[in-house]
């Protein structure tokens, strides 16, 4: 059997069939979100606030709360991660048992469902940091803080892309010839100082994809914000951080869920999606096109 | 050799504060695990501790105050007496008790007269969706990250690694609308299901999602095959399919194993979709086509408005710490016996 | 990226020179959001010393942030529970005043090419306890009957369980769907569905006329019927404050149950109190 010509014909043709069927299905996913979404998709959409009734008008305050939910996530996520990538590249020995849980750890958030990042951020960032902001600050009455909004679900967004950055940066840094390093380590120069002026700078390019991958993974996520901040309908853009905020995919989530007509909004919906998908894309895209950079200068 | 290596000779105090300074920032990963652990788990522990369930009787027997009922109309009125009564003689809210018994049911009526929160049909639906996804996620993958790494013309992989790209880009929110839409009209009109949300629209939807971890992991770890294996392979009059399916795929099956566990992981925690493909009705069946409610889902759906504190808050919570726990086991797994297992395959010890 | 750091500063500047107002704050139920917005508005334009900010978030995030402190007035699609009450008294002490608001048709909805047009709300309850399981049963096709419903955070979930199923557990077969839109669009994909909710506008379904009980008339769920008392599925929309009102909360309460307030209600697919 290990030489019948056919399962040489089955192994090609099959496997090849099976990535036939992968660029197939993203074909029609695409297709089918463009179609739908492309007649509704125009100027005014992307700059207006949904008006009567939600069942017309635009995006805008979704399009300006996702905004300013992966820009406050980004301060802080992409600052911690590229420090722990760091560690791990530069200060961490591989036989050391702290790199390892590390290590581990980031692998173990990067497996976490993105819904159960929902609940930790409502049972710590809410009832527990926000409580606890409440009750140091507050009369004790009023609760300010220990409510869901743009801080608490951007901080959980922050973590739950944590592992993403990590990962890039990472990589970014092997990728620094080790020629530099000593070059830098013979002239004198502190390990500190090697990091900071050497390999820092030569892995900026990973620093920005990382960022970048995080801020489309994060775009796009909603389970983790469906009880940290995000809200059906608001009539005011977000001015606080302890605001809550519109924001694209859990408008698409209610618009076609809850909205009051469906058929009207059919193309509301779908341009929504359109809108968040071209957002991801481009986001992914720049960071493809990063990694590619990056990998021709660590090859030239 | 590894580069901190080359660091071991001079010594600072702003150096060594740096030094601790990142390593603790670093810790700051281990220490989120930890605080998940911690904290999706201490709001699910009352249902542990709470021996009887509180009851109201007080608060009932004392009458609502009302504003503006003048300005109701004559059928209003009649409206407003009617429904007074119904709630006087009707047993409100009860927050009901998670014993392990009704805990272990098979019904999930959380919002009763008598809350009942069985997991068992959450457990199974979870289970039944995520089966359906990696059966039909897991073998296109695979031999999709075979083609490319073996057979595939670079015309072919250049279309097929940008697509996967695209395919792990999308948001679920955008493969659960797409489901919603689009997918479930069409099963229905193909196979004449009864029910046009079912666990198995729910389960292809995931399979989108799915594919792409699955494929990256199997396609690393298929490239991680020494060349000097499948050279000798081929060295010995092997031909390519036969090197591919007789020597790489077997030397990958860790690496590949583990992408399966993962992406398991993956569907089993995936919440968007599930909420809005799979018709959300709790039952207990092993039938694909049936609609299926799903751990998940569950939570999504319900948390936004239950009272903090309730049991059914805290039972949202138990389900969150399954799912934590569940993912966190296969990740540990993944990592520690696979990755282990495929390093001594290859280093031969 | 200074499109929003000037939308910012202006953000800013405006909630400085705010301060000066009166601020009602009003949170609570999605399915009133809109509603609420526009009586915020209509009011807003005639008062402009008052400002009304409304978000949505669901009944139950109303009467958490009522109970919290974070709201003036809470809206909420289903009366407050007697645990919420009680967490109310033990803060405020105070059970809460409720204020009816509005009034809300709920429909039954079918497929348009249902031969099903009217029902008793026996036949809806037996329905959807599980114990009438075909359309033959009602006067339909021979066809299994699929039944939709919201998702168990709903008031209209509670609304339908309390009234309709008189406080009886949903058939475990009932599919739960996260808001009225997606029932409507299940129902008009499901030749054989069943659904309900709020007022829908949606194509493809049809809402089925109700009768009390056998011996009376079937009533389309018309706005006439509604206003009547004719029509037996309506609900009221609450508005709750902890405290009797007064001062500003007062005037615009008053005012949303004047005629000019309850006007407003229609153009929104509700009915007014009277």
């Amino acid at each position: 059997m290990r030489n019948a010509p056919w399962l040489g014909t089955l192994t090609v043709v099959g496997s090849g069939a099976a990535a036939l069927t992968i660029i197939l299905l993203v074909v029609v996913v695409m297709a089918n979100i463009l179609i739908g979404g492309w007649d509704t998709l125009s100027w005014e959409f992307l700059s207006a606030a949904p008006t009567e009734g939600m069942t017309a008008g635009g995006v805008f305050p979704a399009i300006v709360g996702t905004f300013l939910r992966v820009i406050l996530m980004s301060i802080v996520g992409v600052p911690i991660g590229a420090i722990t990538a760091i560690y791990l590249s530069e200060y961490a020995s591989q036989r050391s048992i702290f790199a390892r849980f590390i290590r581990f750890a980031v692998n173990t958030l990067a497996g976490v469902p993105a819904i159960v990042f929902g609940l930790f951020g409502l049972g710590f960032f809410i009832q527990f940091v926000g409580g606890g902001m409440d009750r140091a600050f507050g009369d004790g009455v009023e609760l300010r803080w220990a409510q869901p909004n743009l801080l608490w679900a951007s901080l959980t967004m922050a973590l739950m892309t944590l592992p993403v950055v990590i990962v890039s940066v990472e990589e970014a840094m092997r990728n620094v010839p080790r020629e530099l390093r000593e070059a830098s380590l013979a002239l004198g120069a502190s390990r500190w100082q090697t990091v900071y002026k050497v390999v820092l700078p030569n892995s900026i390019t990973g620093l920005l994809t990382g960022g970048v991958l995080a801020v489309s993974r994060g775009a796009g996520e909603v389970a983790p914000i469906l009880f940290t901040g995000a809200a059906y309908f608001l009539p005011h853009l977000p001015n606080s951080l302890s605001d809550q905020f519109m924001e694209l995919g859990y408008h698409i989530y209610v618009m076609s869920t809850q909205s009051p007509d469906v058929e009207a909004t059919m193309g509301i919906q779908y341009a929504t999606t359109l809108v968040l998908l071209l957002l991801t894309f481009s986001l992914n895209f720049a960071a493809v096109y990063l990694r590619y950079r990056m990998r021709k200068r660590a090859i030239a | 050799m590894r580069s901190s290596d080359l660091y071991t000779r001079k010594f600072h105090v702003s150096e060594f504060l740096a030094e601790k300074l990142i390593a603790a920032t670093a810790f700051l990963s281990f220490a989120v695990i930890i605080l998940i652990f911690v904290f999706v788990f201490r709001e699910a522990l009352p249902i542990f501790s709470s021996s009887e369930p509180a009851t109201h009787d007080e608060a009932v027997q004392e009458e609502v105050e009302t504003y503006g009922e003048e300005a109701l109309g004559e059928a209003s009125q009649l409206r407003a007496a009617e429904e007074k009564e119904r709630r006087a003689g009707s047993i409100e809210h009860v927050e009901g008790n998670a014993s392990l018994r009704n805990l272990l049911s098979t019904d999930w009526q959380p919002v009763s007269g008598e809350p009942k929160f069985g997991l068992l049909p959450l457990i199974v639906g979870s289970l039944k969706v995520s089966l359906i996804a990696i059966l039909l996620a897991a073998p296109l993958a695979i031999l999709a990250a075979l083609y490319t790494s073996t057979f595939a013309p670079k015309r072919v992989k250049e279309i097929l690694k940008p697509a996967i790209e695209i395919l792990a880009g999308f948001p679920s929110v955008v493969i659960g609308f797409f489901a919603l839409i689009v997918l479930a009209t069409f099963v229905q009109d193909l196979f004449g299901t009864m029910y046009r949300l079912n666990a198995f629209v729910g389960g292809v939807a995931l399979s989108l999602a799915v594919i792409p971890i699955v494929y990256t992991i199997a396609e690393d770890a298929i490239a991680a095959v020494p060349k000097s294996m499948t050279e000798a392979s081929l060295a010995l009059g092997a031909t390519s399919w036969q090197t591919a399916l007789f020597v790489t795929l077997p030397a990958a099956t860790p690496g590949i194993f583990a992408a399966v566990l993962l992406g398991v992981g993956r569907a089993f925690g995936e919440t968007m979709i599930v909420l809005m493909a799979t018709g959300n009705a709790a039952l207990m069946t092993f039938n694909v086509t049936d609609p299926v409610r799903t751990m998940s889902a569950t939570i999504g759906a319900e948390m936004a408005e239950v009272v903090f504190g309730d049991t059914h808050y805290n039972v949202l919570f138990l389900i969150g710490s399954i799912l934590f726990i569940f993912t966190f086991t296969l990740n540990a797994v993944a990592e520690f016996y696979i990755r282990r297992r495929l390093l001594r395959k290859f280093r031969g010890g | 990226m200074r499109p929003i750091i000037h939308f910012l500063t202006l953000s800013i500047v405006a909630a400085a020179t705010m301060v000066a107002q009166e601020v009602i704050t009003v949170k609570g139920s999605d399915t009133m959001v809109l509603l609420a917005q526009r009586w915020a508005e209509v009011y807003m334009s005639k008062h402009q010393d008052v400002t009304i900010q409304v978000t949505g978030g669901g009944s139950g995030t109303g009467i958490s942030a009522l109970i919290n402190g974070t709201t003036d007035i809470c809206n909420s699609s289903r009366p407050m529970k007697t645990s919420e009450k009680q967490k109310l008294k033990q803060r405020f002490n105070s059970l809460g005043v409720e204020i009816k608001a509005a009034k809300d048709g709920l429909s039954v909805y079918v497929n348009e090419a249902n031969p099903v047009k009217e029902l008793t709300i026996e036949q809806v309850r037996k329905i959807y306890l599980g114990e009438i399981t075909n359309w033959k049963q009602v006067g339909g096709d021979e066809a299994r009957i699929i039944l939709y419903s919201r998702e168990n955070n709903s008031g209209t979930y509670v609304y339908f369980k309390d009234n309709i199923l008189e406080g009886k557990d949903y058939a475990p077969n009932t599919q739960s769907l996260p808001g009225t839109a997606a029932v409507v669009n299940a129902v008009s994909k499901d030749k054989n569905g069943i659904g309900y909710g709020g007022a829908a506008y949606g194509r493809g379904i049809r809402e089925l006329a109700l009768k009390a009980d056998e011996s009376s008339m079937a009533y389309p769920p018309t706005a006439e019927n509604v206003r009547s008392g004719a029509y037996p599925m309506t609900r009221f929309l609450y508005m709750y404050v902890r405290t009797r009102p007064t001062g500003s909360a007062k005037a615009y309460i008053d005012w949303i149950l004047s005629d000019e307030g309850q006007s407003v209600v229609q153009s929104i697919g509700y009915f007014p109190l009277r």
